[in-house]
């Protein structure tokens, strides 16, 4: 601190706690609702007050079909979506090993060939690519399953670049040794490569887990079938159904629980998140 | 980009490539050069016959007044929502500076919208400001505004944006913060001792200093707005009253999978690529300069 502004140092204070407040609002509002039952939340003003509630509407969410007959249980859904979203998140991570340990450590021709055609996938976020990729998945079949909801996700430059600016700095020593020693390159790359990164690929792992829990236009246009829906997916289904006799008390519940994952993870592993944050996507 | 001691040729760096130039053929070059050879085609509300129209999907897209105006309205929302959320970051992140007890307590209750999706923030705004039941709805009512977003296009702009905003200032705050807190002391104190005050030495010294951050921040929130929005109006407004929300990929989907128009659905897509490959030219380029202190 330079000075001593008493002042000034309330006022920042001041200012954080309400944007603490705008930020939380609406996360409080939704458990707030969720703590309520179905009557309750029929009469304006809506409560700002949590409720009793809460665990019998956790239940009903969680085992009972909502919004629409046979709709999948929120339980069911976010069973799908923690399949997906660990699937791009392991996947990515580990092609992108394993591609930038190629680039990075050995001479073959087509190299640098290989290197731009992984560049130009940054620039081509799945929106602007919609119909013809799943046209592809289409007559691949993958429509409904699992493949078809992660694979097409799973090649992005952003961690195949992250892990080479990595790699980069690895001292040539570590090589050198590892060499004298007789350690061929995978050997290398499992004892030494790996362990060197785990930071790296741990705050990899936040960013990617939430970015496939919270998929939205794939699952969307890939999957018709019920049971392959992913929580974010029922949320909107909930909506729609929502237009004549909204279940709040249920939907926000559903959000609430969709949000607990992703939050979690941030929260759980956030120094390591926020260090990969800050100093990869630059 | 080579190590200096690396592996010579084998086998085996190809066999490493491969997933993920497989992956990326199949998924990424090959549907993109689809995108762009059904950009040139024409085909009839069947799929029966298809007919290569040049430029003629391209034409139309540039002489409809619809597109221009979604294009506009793409602007407006992406530049409100980048500026909302960078400047209420960036205010949070230089207060954060100013203190010495609580940062993580203030960090932590501030990053969580980050993990919220886009669908799940939309759901929760269309609830707060829902016309007969939303909270907000509800207080602006008491005061005499008849908040309807359902029917109120202007309304439902604000709506989409605020909720847009509201995911975005946790990225944008840890950005400012670890920008802010990586400019050397020394300078702010020196500053400080030639008699420039708190405000003084945001605008002259810190701001200034900050700016390949807030470059960059400014193309990811653009690109935020431009793609990753999909999901919050999808869940708050489909595209509408009457359009009002329709943004350029919000159109792409709607033209391509309920209108099933998929040669302007394809070019609409090149064009929405080609903004994309400015945006990531641009950012890169900027990245490289970086300001040294």
């Amino acid at each position: 601190m330079i000075e001593n502004r008493p002042f000034i140092t309330f006022l920042a204070h001041l200012t954080l706690v309400l944007g603490v407040l705008l930020v939380a609002f609406p996360i409080w509002i939704t458990f707030v609702a969720s703590t309520h039952d179905a009557v309750r939340m029929t009469h304006v003003p809506l409560p700002l007050l949590p409720g009793d509630q809460f665990f019998v509407n956790l239940k009903t969410a969680l085992t009972e079909s909502i919004g629409g007959a046979g709709s999948l249980p929120v339980g069911l859904m976010m069973l799908n979506s923690l399949i997906m979203a660990m699937m791009i998140a392991v996947g990515k991570i580990s092609i992108s090993l394993l591609s930038a340990y190629a680039i990075v450590y050995f001479r073959f021709p087509f190299r640098m060939g290989f290197f731009w055609m992984i560049f130009v996938t940054l620039m081509l976020p799945v929106e602007v690519r919609i119909l013809p990729t799943f046209e592809v998945v289409a007559n691949l079949s993958m429509l409904n399953s699992y493949w078809g909801l992660t694979i097409p996700l799973i090649a992005s430059a952003t961690a195949t670049f992250m892990f080479r600016q990595v790699f980069l700095t690895i001292p040539d020593e570590m090589l050198e040794a590892a060499r004298v020693d007789g350690a061929g390159p995978m050997r290398f790359f499992w004892d030494i490569l790996i362990p060197l990164s785990r930071t790296n690929i741990a705050a990899l792992f936040v960013i990617l887990f939430i970015y496939g829990w919270n998929q939205y236009l794939w699952p969307l246009l890939i999957t018709t079938d019920k049971e392959m829906f992913t929580v974010v997916m029922g949320i909107k289904q909930m909506l729609e159904t929502a237009e004549q006799a909204p279940d709040w008390h249920l939907i926000m519940m559903t959000a609430l629980l969709a949000m607990i994952p992703p939050i979690f993870v941030v929260l759980s592993m956030q120094k390591m998140f926020v260090q990969g944050l800050t100093e990869t996507d630059k | 980009m080579l190590k200096r001691v690396h592996f010579g040729p084998s086998v085996l760096p190809f066999l490493l490539v491969a997933p993920q130039i497989a992956v990326t053929l199949v998924f990424f070059i090959w549907p993109a050069s689809q995108a762009l050879y059904q950009s040139f085609l024409l085909e009839d509300a069947f799929g029966l016959s298809t007919e290569f129209v040049w430029f003629d999907n391209f034409a139309d897209l540039i002489n409809d007044g619809i597109y221009l105006d979604t294009f506009k309205r793409t602007a407006f929302f992406s530049f409100s929502v980048a500026f909302l959320a960078m400047s209420i970051a960036l205010i949070l992140a230089a207060m954060v500076d100013r203190i010495i007890k609580g940062v993580y307590v203030y960090r932590t209750l501030l990053i969580w919208p980050y993990a919220v999706a886009p669908v799940v923030a939309g759901a929760l705004w269309v609830f707060m400001f829902d016309p007969t039941l939303g909270i907000f709805a509800y207080a602006l009512n008491t005061i005499g505004y008849d908040w309807n977003h359902k029917l109120n296009g202007g309304e439902a702009m604000t709506l989409v944006i605020l909720a847009s905003t509201w995911k975005q200032i946790a990225y944008n705050f840890l950005f400012f913060v670890a920008a802010i807190q990586s400019i050397p002391k020394s300078l702010i104190e020196a500053a400080a001792i030639d008699g420039a005050g708190p405000l003084k030495r945001f605008w002259t010294i810190i701001f200034p200093l900050i700016t390949p951050t807030t470059f960059f921040l400014l193309v990811v929130n653009i690109v935020y707005a431009f793609f990753e929005t999909f999901g919050v109006i999808h869940a708050i407004t489909q595209g509408g009253p009457a359009k009002a929300t329709e943004i350029l990929v919000y159109k792409v989907f709607y033209d391509g999978f309920v209108g099933l128009d998929l040669g302007g659905s394809a070019a609409q897509s090149v064009i929405l690529m080609a903004i994309v490959i400015v945006m990531t030219v641009i950012q890169f380029r900027y990245i490289e300069r970086k300001v040294e202190y």
